[in-house]
């Protein structure tokens, strides 16, 4: 809630920071500048490059602010992690009251330390000593030096002097306290407002965490073996299912028969998603390669199929009829003019396919593999290693986007006329 | 769908035989034609009625008629597109029963390939006939000049203007060497002043090749241009309505056509088809009016 907060925040500042300071230092003059109406025009609507990178940075911050990040200069509230004290007061069967001090050592995550040495005192309540690490929260085992215990009738009455009952707390110094059913003290020191690292790392534990299991490895494979794995399923996957999908789909736009054939199955196949098949796909191959790659055949499949029947029906039908007015055969139409022109389509098709064949090689790791980025990340979550979970979690998402990229870049290149006729 | 070409003389034209030079013979046939597509709903349009005409080798015909009457349709089985529910063409005797190379056409927009660049959208014809580069590129070359074009040849098609376009499918129905050119409105996307330079560009071409050309219209003074026969055509059920023998394009070859349309019986022309057309249009309102009521 207060992320939120800080987020919108930060989000409404940055906007007038840069609407009224930065824009008009830099503001471009081009034609779009010069148009009145941008509002409802979608097409003068254009990324305000200043907006993405403080997007960045403010998520980054704000992670940083609140993992307690040695890499951002602010914080929010950490742990209380160091020494302090509160006392309890016992009160014996027969009415006698002692005062008895608990001397609390918090320690920094993933250390260790003995608790402090402290003076028994006197009176039949002796003072304890308990050492415990932040976020986390100690039971106060006080019958093991008090004379009078619980056992013998005596029971905790009052903590920094304000009178307690069983099932009732205490703020004391530093922390809380709570009173058992049995009356035995649970002390909780103050978590502050940072994430603990087993729910959300700091920046530079996951980064040394890529440094780490990119030399050592992580589950007998380096990071890169683990991505160059997803990574080969999908291009093969991807690949068969390009190179059988896109003559079937050129089939049934050009062949009734065909058409007629293939249309139940395509449209019965088309909702269904890939990841409805990987039970089948385990249990017809197991979990091996072979099991992975049917499946992302399966997934680019009917979707290389449908854009390329799209991309045939796309094409005008007056440039066939000008190719066979020109004395072009069936066989030089179907080079010369229907493939071409159903490449734009074919392109926005992979594109689509690779995203879906992406999430599927993950999604079926995380369910069954060897090895492979999704693997990674489920088998790090079982063992609660966060780091590596959010590592492979962002390195997921830089592939899959700049897959992305490159498609683009490859069809502005290969199909320029794309969107021009 | 293609047969053996019958025909003699050279298959492609170079830089001598664009002169005029020579003619090849080519005689259309159009016996009885009808055509009538069925709807789904079990009616039907009787988009032609028994057209029937000769076009000797070598003529320039323009046909003009309201809208539906029938003129694409016509072309489309000129051109091997459509096979008429009754009737024939034949072209030097053979019947027409699909498309080839010998029947051209040049359509209004958007026929050009996009992946090509000017000179292999040129040039597709003889490339898809297998011809050797060396033996077409000159003619290929000599129509890109005489086309104004040769500046743009190795640029994208979608990089023209929509007059440029039209001057790259007219070159690329050229370089193919047709007997015959159909053409459905070929002018039709382009402005007043592009559309008055390539009917001289069209007058011109015709002249120098010699080839049949018949060109689809809605502009009655493109049609009294570029028609050495002019053809009127009625609708429902589509049929010929009123032919012309026109001494305009003949004259208009290689002249200003500004010359051409001040001549006063042009004009008279103008308005006689002008009137003409209209009294179509109006019947046509008057009986969807009627079948509304
Ligand atoms: N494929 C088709 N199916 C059904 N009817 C058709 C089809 N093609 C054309 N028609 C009908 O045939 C008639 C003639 O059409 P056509 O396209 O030949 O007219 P047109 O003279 O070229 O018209 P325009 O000048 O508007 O281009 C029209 O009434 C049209 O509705
Ligand atoms: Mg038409």
């Amino acid at each position: 809630m207060i992320v939120l907060g800080i987020y919108i925040a930060i989000f409404c500042a940055a906007f007038i920071v840069v609407r009224f300071g930065i824009s008009k230092i830099t503001e471009r003059r081009d034609f779009t500048s010069l148009k009145t109406v941008t509002f409802g025009d979608e097409s003068a609507v254009r990324p305000n490059r200043w907006a993405s990178f403080l997007s960045v940075l403010t998520l980054f911050f704000l992670w940083g602010a609140f993992t307690g990040s040695a890499w951002v200069p602010f914080h929010a509230p950490g742990p209380f992690v160091g020494d302090t004290e509160f006392t309890y007061t016992m009160e014996a069967p027969d009415g006698a009251r002692d005062d008895a001090t608990v001397y609390a050592r918090v320690l920094p995550t993933g250390e260790k330390g003995d608790p402090q040495d402290v003076p028994a005192g006197d009176g039949f309540a002796k003072n304890d000593s308990i050492a415990l690490a932040a976020w986390r929260s100690d039971l106060v085992l006080m019958d093991k030096n008090d004379e009078i215990t619980r056992k013998d009738g005596g029971k905790v009455v009052a903590i920094d002097g304000q009178p307690v009952s069983p099932g009732s707390r205490v703020e004391v110094a530093h922390g809380t306290v709570a009173v058992t059913s049995k009356g035995s003290l649970n002390f909780v020191p103050d978590g502050g407002m940072q994430m603990e690292p087993i729910w959300l790392p700091a920046p530079e534990s996951v980064v040394a965490r890529v440094k780490e299991i990119s030399v050592r490895g992580y589950q007998n494979f380096t990071l890169w073996e683990h991505l160059y794995w997803s990574l080969f399923r999908v291009i093969v996957g991807f690949l068969c299912g390009a190179i059988v999908g896109i003559p079937l789909g050129y089939a049934m736009g050009l062949s009734g028969w065909f058409r007629g054939w293939f249309d139940p199955i395509v449209e019965f196949m088309r909702p269904v998603p890939p990841l409805a098949l990987i039970p089948l796909v385990i249990i017809w191959a197991g979990i091996g390669e072979s099991g992975k790659i049917i499946l992302l055949f399966l997934a680019a499949l009917w979707i290389m199929a449908i854009s390329a029947r799209a991309g045939v029906s796309g094409v005008a039908i007056s440039k066939v009829h000008a190719a066979y007015s020109l004395g072009a055969s069936r066989w030089q139409v179907l080079r010369y003019v229907i493939v071409p022109n159903s490449l734009p389509e074919i392109f926005t098709g992979a594109r689509v396919a690779m995203g879906v064949c992406w999430g599927t090689v993950v999604a079926a790791e995380l369910v069954a593999a060897e090895k492979g980025a999704g693997m990674m990340i489920m088998v790090a979550s079982r063992f609660q290693l966060t780091d590596i979970v959010l590592m492979g979690i962002i390195l997921i998402g830089v592939i899959g986007f700049s897959i992305d990229i490159l498609m683009r870049k490859a069809e502005d290149w290969l199909v320029p006329w794309k969107g021009r006729t | 769908m293609t047969r053996a070409r019958t025909d003699v003389g050279p298959r492609f034209l170079n830089a001598d035989t664009l002169k005029g030079a020579w003619c090849r013979m080519s005689k259309l046939s159009i016996n009885n034609l009808s055509m009538r597509f069925d709807l789904p709903n079990g009616s039907f349009v009787q988009a032609l009625k028994d057209v029937s005409l000769d076009i000797e080798s070598g003529e320039l015909m323009s046909v003009l008629g309201p809208s539906g009457c029938g003129k694409t349709t016509f072309l489309n089985i000129l051109a091997g597109f459509l096979s008429p529910t009754e009737g024939s063409v034949t072209l030097n005797d053979n019947a027409v029963i699909g498309p080839s190379a010998e029947r051209g056409m040049v359509f209004q927009q958007g026929a050009l390939f996009e992946w090509m660049s000017v000179r292999d959208n040129v040039s597709f014809g003889p490339r898809m006939a297998g011809r050797k580069k060396k033996d077409y590129m000159d003619n290929v070359n000599h129509l890109l000049d005489v086309v104004g074009l040769q500046d743009f040849k190795d640029k994208s098609v979608y990089e023209l203007s929509g007059g440029m376009q039209q001057r790259v499918a007219l070159a690329r129905c050229l370089a193919n060497d047709p007997d015959v050119i159909l053409m459905d409105e070929p002018l039709g996307a382009l402005d007043a002043l592009t559309r008055e330079k390539m009917q001289g560009l069209v007058l011109k071409l015709w002249k120098e090749t010699g080839k049949t050309i018949i060109l689809i219209t809605h502009s009655v003074e493109e049609a009294l241009l570029l028609g050495q026969r002019l053809l009127v055509m009625a609708p429902r059920p589509g049929r010929i309505h009123k032919e012309y023998r026109l001494p305009f394009a003949a004259a208009g070859v290689g002249k200003d056509l500004r010359t051409v349309k001040r001549d006063p019986e042009f004009a008279e022309k103008r308005e006689e088809i002008l009137s003409m057309i209209w009294d179509m249009e109006e019947e046509i309102m008057g009986r969807t009016e009627e079948a509304k009521a």
